[in-house]
């Protein structure tokens, strides 16, 4: 087209160009982690939870550490724990460490068809499970499941589900790892990313609405707050004042896009709260005493009617994605052990080593310990049956579509059953 | 002997919501200009100076947060009747109707469920153009774990926004907004009347608490000749092209188009042998193709003539050209007379 060439040289405006944005490294290039500030542990303020957020702008541009390189606990943030109530956390991490890897294995082995790992992550969700308290509703993400480990969740019912076999609890309706724990405040989780960020703002209006004292939390991914429900979460909770604690699990990858697709780079996620008008906190999430610190004071705050809170839990996504993903593909092969905020077990493991309540001798015990549970959890599943070997009874699968079946679903039972009953017939004769 | 009222749509669904905000501290109000105002069609007038500020109250503009807070709410144990100002803009909650209030309690195996009744004025005749005339129940109906329910006159809209808030299940409620005042025929230019000088029993409401079930269709006229299948504002005009074409027609009226009355559908057209079904949406992937399929089905051994679908053309709702397209009964009464003549 000479016509269109012309018209475009003769412009004297200068040429436009779109931005794409590309990580730090990719598994060609040097680690590169010269973006990431870590400042320094215990030297952010802790404003009081009454305190208007207008005074609290500055807060999402810090990073909220009490860990500091001496393996001490510094600054205002630290919560201040019994060395028992930590040994606790560093259990349920170790643990949820311990499942990760079995259960992962156990994919391998065909054993279950998905898995997903929170590697790197423990600290966040099994902080957060015990500094909340019981009846407290957490609406977790597929990264989770320090909360349940925290709170002595059965393992062997966590295997039957990954495996959907015969004493699944969720009858083998729901792809594995996407639990749903009603008795240990753990809100049923689905594919769909972001949608229940609004459902915890209901339901922190709901116990507002009924004059009750629970409060809940809720968790997006870094690659989450791009979808639409972040923003009606964030304005419904500043609208209504919710006594939540929103919360986003900034690991760095949305499987194998940085995050910097889903914010600016050099913008905290935290700074997001500030155009919803209340407080946003960046924290240190391989921090165990950070994050347990963090969320006492968002707790306090949606406790007493100071509103929501937005965490950006700053953390590193130390595995892939899934059970279907090979991040060697997308980013450096080595990353995670750049990271420059370590790992969460072995930085509360340093902490109550240098307060003299834990040593390397224990800790591996405690490791040895863990692993043999798993192990005995995932036979007992086994026993049960691994996926395709086992399976709940048939009906299960027509239940709970509504509260009572409607004609055609007992029609199509009833189909089922005669088709069923026909196939075994058939294999019979044969 | 129950007192009853002469109400026109507005009110009898208002009457509903008072009645059970008034039982049960669990429901409440809320959507877009539902609280102070009273709703930009009226329905929730009132309720907000009656029952209290956290009782009934304004959102933000946001269908997906109005729908997604309220699964929250409903979870917790609430009884949340969130309104969605027009069914057209139902779309941005799609995801969280979808994914989540229709499948929550399927997913956890019963552990959470989220009952919401989603109110919302849909359907045309109005000259609402594109965006204030869809009519979107059959998107609703594809999803299992949703109720969809539709009422044509006041009596039914009452009874069943009642059920509905009651019912345990995600219920979509769309009230057809062209009969809110009146009934409506489909003959535009004929002089409207209100519900109260309408001369229908209908418009007569009981004050109090009343039930109409989910899930049970309701024979508005008996006959012989033919089963005409009608919801929502197509009721009336069916009554209409049931008139003009002189056949004694057999009219049901669905009321809920999830859960589906079956067994009233196959009753009527194994005695008329001939169907005729009738509704505003677009005809491709339109409920009617469910409703037409069924019946093949279930009466095929009965059936004396093809079953014929009246319906919307495959277009966005026009503006200029409503009643081109708007299914009136002149088309009504040539799909009867097209069945009743076949052969």
């Amino acid at each position: 087209m000479p016509q269109e060439d012309a018209r475009v040289t003769k412009s004297n405006l200068p040429r436009l160009e779109l931005h794409i944005p590309e990580p730090p490294s990719r598994p060609d290039t040097e680690v590169s982690f010269a973006h990431v500030n870590r400042g320094e542990a215990g030297a952010v303020r802790r404003p009081d939870i009454a305190e208007h957020e207008s005074n609290m702008r500055d807060l999402p541009y810090e990073l909220i550490r009490v860990l500091d390189d001496d393996d001490r606990a510094v600054g205002p943030w630290d919560p201040k724990l019994a060395p028992e109530t930590l040994i606790k956390g560093l259990r349920a991490m170790v643990l949820t460490r311990a499942f990760d890897d079995r259960l992962f294995r156990a994919h391998r082995q065909g054993k279950t068809s998905f898995y997903m790992k929170s590697t790197g992550e423990e600290a966040i969700s099994a902080a957060q499970s015990m500094a909340l308290d019981k009846g407290d509703m957490f609406f977790p993400t597929y990264r989770a499941m320090a909360w349940l480990h925290a709170r002595n969740y059965p393992l062997t019912t966590l295997c039957n589900q990954i495996f959907s076999n015969a004493e699944d609890p969720l009858a083998g309706k729901q792809l594995p790892i996407l639990h749903s724990a009603r008795e240990y405040d753990f809100y049923s989780i689905s594919g769909n990313l972001g949608v229940r960020f609004v459902h915890a703002v209901g339901w922190a209006m709901a116990s507002a609405y009924k004059n009750d004292t629970k409060i809940s939390l809720a968790y997006v991914g870094d690659g989450t707050t791009a979808e639409g429900d972040f923003h009606e979460a964030m304005t419904f909770a500043a609208a209504y004042r919710a006594p939540t604690i929103l919360c986003v699990t900034n690991n760095q990858y949305a499987i194998s896009s940085f995050a910097g697709f889903a914010a600016p780079e050099r913008l905290p996620f935290a700074a997001k709260a500030l155009a919803y008008g209340f407080p946003g906190i960046k924290v240190d999430g391989n921090d165990f005493l950070a994050v347990w610190g963090a969320t006492q004071w968002a707790a306090e705050r949606a406790r007493t009617n100071n509103g929501p809170t937005l965490i950006e839990f700053y953390t590193y996504r130390a595995e892939g994605h899934s059970t279907s993903d090979d991040p060697s593909a997308y980013r450096p092969k080595d990353e995670a052990k750049h990271w420059p905020l370590g790992d969460p077990v072995e930085r509360l493991k340093d902490h109550l080593i240098a307060l003299g309540a834990w040593d390397e001798e224990r800790h591996a015990a405690l490791e040895a310990e863990l692993k043999e549970k798993v192990k005995i959890a995932v036979k007992e599943a086994e026993a049960i049956g691994t996926l395709g070997q086992s399976k709940p009874p048939i009906e299960e699968m027509f239940e709970d579509v509504f509260a009572e079946k409607d004609w055609r679903l007992k029609e199509q039972l009833r189909e089922l059953k005669r088709r069923r009953a026909g196939d075994s017939a058939a294999g019979e004769g044969a | 002997m129950t007192e009853t009222k002469r109400m026109n749509m507005i009110q009898a669904l208002n009457s509903a919501l008072d009645v059970k905000m008034g039982q049960d501290e669990d429901v409440l109000v809320f959507g877009e200009d539902v609280g102070y105002f009273g709703g930009v069609f009226r329905v929730t007038e009132g309720l907000q100076a009656k029952h209290g500020l956290k009782r009934c109250f304004d959102a933000p503009l946001t269908e997906g947060g109005i729908i997604g807070s309220a699964i929250g709410m409903a979870a917790y144990g609430l009884k949340p009747v969130p309104e969605i100002q027009f069914a057209d803009y139902i779309l941005p909650a799609y995801d969280q109707l979808v994914s989540e209030a229709a499948r929550l309690r399927y997913r956890s195996n019963g552990e959470f469920s989220a009952p919401v009744t989603v109110r919302t004025p849909y359907g045309g005749g109005i000259f609402g153009g594109q965006t204030h005339s869809q009519s979107p129940e059959a998107i609703f109906a594809h999803v299992t774990g949703l109720k969809t329910v539709i009422p044509s006159n006041p009596y039914d809209a009452k009874g069943l926004l009642i059920a509905s808030i009651e019912c345990e299940d995600p219920v979509i409620f769309l009230e057809p907004k062209r009969l809110y005042n009146g009934p409506f025929y489909g003959r535009p230019d004929e002089e409207l009347k209100t519900w109260a000088n309408s001369g229908l029993a209908t418009a007569d409401v009981p004050v109090g608490h009343y039930e109409v079930p989910l899930g049970r269709a309701s024979l508005v006229r008996e006959g012989s000749e033919v089963t005409v299948l009608a919801y929502g504002t197509m009721v009336h005009v069916a009554e209409a092209g049931i008139a003009d074409a002189g056949v004694d027609a057999e009219l049901i009226d669905l009321r809920s188009i999830v859960p589906l009355d079956i067994d009233a559908i196959t009753a009527s057209v194994r005695k008329t042998g001939r169907c005729v079904i009738l509704h505003e949406a677009s005809r491709f992937g339109g409920f009617g193709g469910e409703l037409s399929a069924l019946v093949q089905e279930r009466c095929f051994d009965y059936l004396r003539a093809p079953i014929e679908r009246v319906a919307g053309y495959d277009m966005p709702y026009p503006h200029a050209f409503e009643w081109d397209y708007f299914p009136g009964p002149i088309r009504l009464a040539e799909a009867i007379k097209a069945a009743v003549e076949y052969r």
